[in-house]
């Protein structure tokens, strides 16, 4: 499945296309689409430039975890950089 | 030291006003994030993974402790609490909100800093010996000429947008702390059998996909004609220079396409044609901006110092802090202190603004106002009295800020790589943090002796892996981060490019990699060998052979 993901513009932060079509910087609430869905939200997306910048396809399981090839970078940019814990959304969640 | 003048002072404030409109402009969308972008990278202002990232400038990596209480003000007020030294001495912010840049960069006008040529295709940051002006060995103050070309390259209307960017740096001394050979043009101030002071000039060095070692293409140059023959180079460089692809854009590989001969014949036919123009400074205004770089008043000291002497009989830990991160200063009774940023399991370059205001503080009260950012991502305190060394690293250490490790294995050379940079491949970071802490024993590192290890977490090689000792550069296979090792380069004044030893290896296996090639060294090596000497004296073979052997 595909979803899809940007940086915020007003302060970068990683953000994701939500179901009630607002951005959410909760990768776990990105809204999810069918591969051949995907095509007209992300140009749709793309046009929302002062909300955001850099919106792309990323690859997701059906649970909403990152998968393919950026697995590693999208896991990162979801969460925060592996070596510093208590930045990012991964000093959120688990507070 | 380096200071702004009137010219500077408007430059910057109106370029942060101007900065201001166009970010008001983007969040408006009355600019697109494709017509802002360039104007953005201007500003020193990057997307990376997490958020937008501000590269500032440390013009030749000197800071005055005002400067850095500004920077530690600026980590804790607008990003979260700690700053990033690079390995081209300047200092980035990893979390900054793109809303709040044009007030960061009005802070920092206000302590004569900018983001000004950290990014595009210009000629960057000048970079160069973080011993200027203190160290034994300099054949004068390079800082100066330094100033020189950073007032000419400011803003320089043709060479706004080479084909590509463009970085110098200079040293005044045999030896190399400023990596110059692998620099777009490297500068070494020398004085010859008669006398004479002026510049080697070593042009089409570089790292990247495609590293080579720098050219000599003059052996001496005048002092005086520095500017006109820089110009030559660059414009050399800027008519000729490929723009039709972007890995074949940087003067390294102009210089070597049609050989390094053929390029300085161009270089200098172009000088002879401008030379005699008045691109070059006025012996005055030379002598203007040297007097900016005058020597403190350094007290009369006896060479030794009894207080250090007996400190460092009492206190092994202190002892071992001077043997390892202090240097030799060229003035009696003083000593250049190494901030060792690279703690064991820390991030190499980062300082929290705790740190920054006790550095400033320290270099206040013991080092003439001054500190100097390394390319090797430590800080220097360049002029501290012997007698107030042992206050100083007191103060460090309640910092942690005392690591006795400087050149050692664990003084690596870290690129920010996947935890941050979006351009990177895999991670660099914890790589670094395995090797430091697998090394952590402080006798060991001393036993090892110099020792380069340099990681980078893609070919951009920002983390100047192809002239580390050891080398790791990470590469990405199907979603896996792997490593590979090189061996036998450095940076320095023995500059060489390391070879590639065999097939990726996983994280895990990098670090025990390490390990092995450092036994097959310790147990191999003759008299006071480091490890890159022996590396060339039994060549890469038994290394290899101690690697992958019974693995």
């Amino acid at each position: 499945m595909k979803a899809i993901t940007g940086n915020r513009l007003s302060d970068g932060a990683v953000v994701y296309l939500a179901d009630d079509d607002l951005w959410t910087t909760q990768r776990a609430k990105a809204a999810r689409f069918d591969d051949d869905d995907i095509a007209p939200v992300l140009e749709a997306a793309q046009l929302r430039v002062r909300e955001i910048t850099d919106a792309y396809i990323i690859n997701v399981s059906a649970d909403g975890a990152p998968a393919g090839r950026t697995v590693i970078r999208e896991t990162i940019r979801g969460a925060g950089p592996t070596v510093r814990g208590d930045l990012g959304l991964q000093a959120e969640c688990c507070a | 030291m380096y200071r702004y003048d009137e010219f500077d002072a408007t430059l910057v404030g109106e370029r942060v006003s101007q900065f201001r409109g166009q970010v008001e402009r983007r969040l408006s969308g009355a600019l697109s994030e494709d017509q802002f972008k360039p104007l953005r990278l201007m500003n020193g202002l990057y997307l990376q993974l997490h958020a937008y990232m501000l590269r500032v400038a440390v013009p030749y990596g000197t800071l005055s402790s005002r400067q850095m209480h500004k920077l530690a003000h600026i980590a804790r007020k607008y990003d979260k609490g700690y700053g990033h030294f690079t390995t081209r001495q300047n200092i980035q912010y990893n979390w900054p909100a793109l809303v709040d840049v044009p007030d960061i960069l009005d802070d920092l006008a206000e302590v004569e800093m900018h983001a000004i040529q950290t990014s595009g295709n210009c000629i960057r940051n000048v970079t160069s010996d973080q011993y200027a002006g203190a160290g034994a060995d300099e054949v004068e103050d390079p800082r100066i000429w330094c100033e020189v070309i950073r007032q000419w390259s400011t803003f320089h209307p043709e060479f706004t947008y080479l084909p590509r960017k463009f970085k110098i740096a200079v040293t005044a001394s045999q030896n190399d702390r400023a990596a110059i050979r692998l620099h777009d043009i490297g500068l070494r101030i020398h004085k010859t059998d008669a006398g004479e002071v002026g510049f080697e000039v070593i042009v089409g060095g570089g790292l990247g996909r495609t590293p080579y070692i720098g050219h000599t293409i003059r052996e001496f140059l005048p002092k005086k004609h520095l500017l006109s023959y820089l110009e030559a180079v660059l414009r050399v460089y800027n008519l000729e220079g490929r723009r039709d692809n972007l890995y074949k854009a940087r003067i390294k590989i102009l210089v070597n396409a049609g050989g390094a001969q053929k390029f300085t014949d161009m270089v200098e036919a172009e000088w002879a044609a401008i030379r005699k123009s008045e691109i070059d400074l006025p012996a005055e205004e030379v002598e203007r901006i040297r007097a900016y770089f005058a020597p403190p008043d350094f007290e009369v000291l006896p060479a030794e110092s009894a207080a250090l002497e007996q400190k460092r009989k009492g206190d092994t830990a202190f002892a071992r802090w001077l043997r390892v991160n202090t240097v030799a200063h060229k003035s009696p009774g003083y000593a250049i202190a190494n901030i060792s940023l690279k703690p064991v399991g820390g991030i190499p370059g980062d300082i929290s603004d705790v740190q920054m205001e006790a550095v400033a503080d320290l270099a206040a009260h013991y080092s003439q106002d001054e500190i100097r950012a390394t390319h090797e991502q430590n800080l220097v305190l360049p002029h501290v009295r012997k007698d107030d060394l042992y206050a100083v690293w007191q103060a460090l250490a309640a910092q942690g800020l005392a690591t006795p490790n400087i050149r050692l294995v664990s003084d690596i050379i870290a690129c920010p790589g996947l935890d941050y940079c979006a351009l990177a491949n895999t991670r660099s970071i914890p790589i670094a943090q395995r090797i430091s802490e697998r090394f952590a024993d402080l006798e060991q590192q001393e036993d090892i002796g110099e020792l380069k290890i340099k990681i980078s977490g893609c070919i951009n090689a920002c983390g100047h892996h192809h002239v580390g000792h050891i080398g790791i550069l990470g590469v990405d296979k199907k979603g896996e981060e792997f490593y590979q090792i090189t061996l036998g380069g450095s940076g320095a004044e023995d500059a060489s490019l390391g070879e590639i030893v065999g097939r990726g290896l996983s994280s895990g296996d990098a670090v025990g990699a390490v390990e092995k090639l450092v036994d097959y060294y310790r147990e191999n090596r003759q008299d006071n060998e480091r490890f890159i000497d022996t590396y060339r004296r039994l060549g890469a073979d038994p290394f290899k052979e101690a690697l992958y052997a019974a693995a």
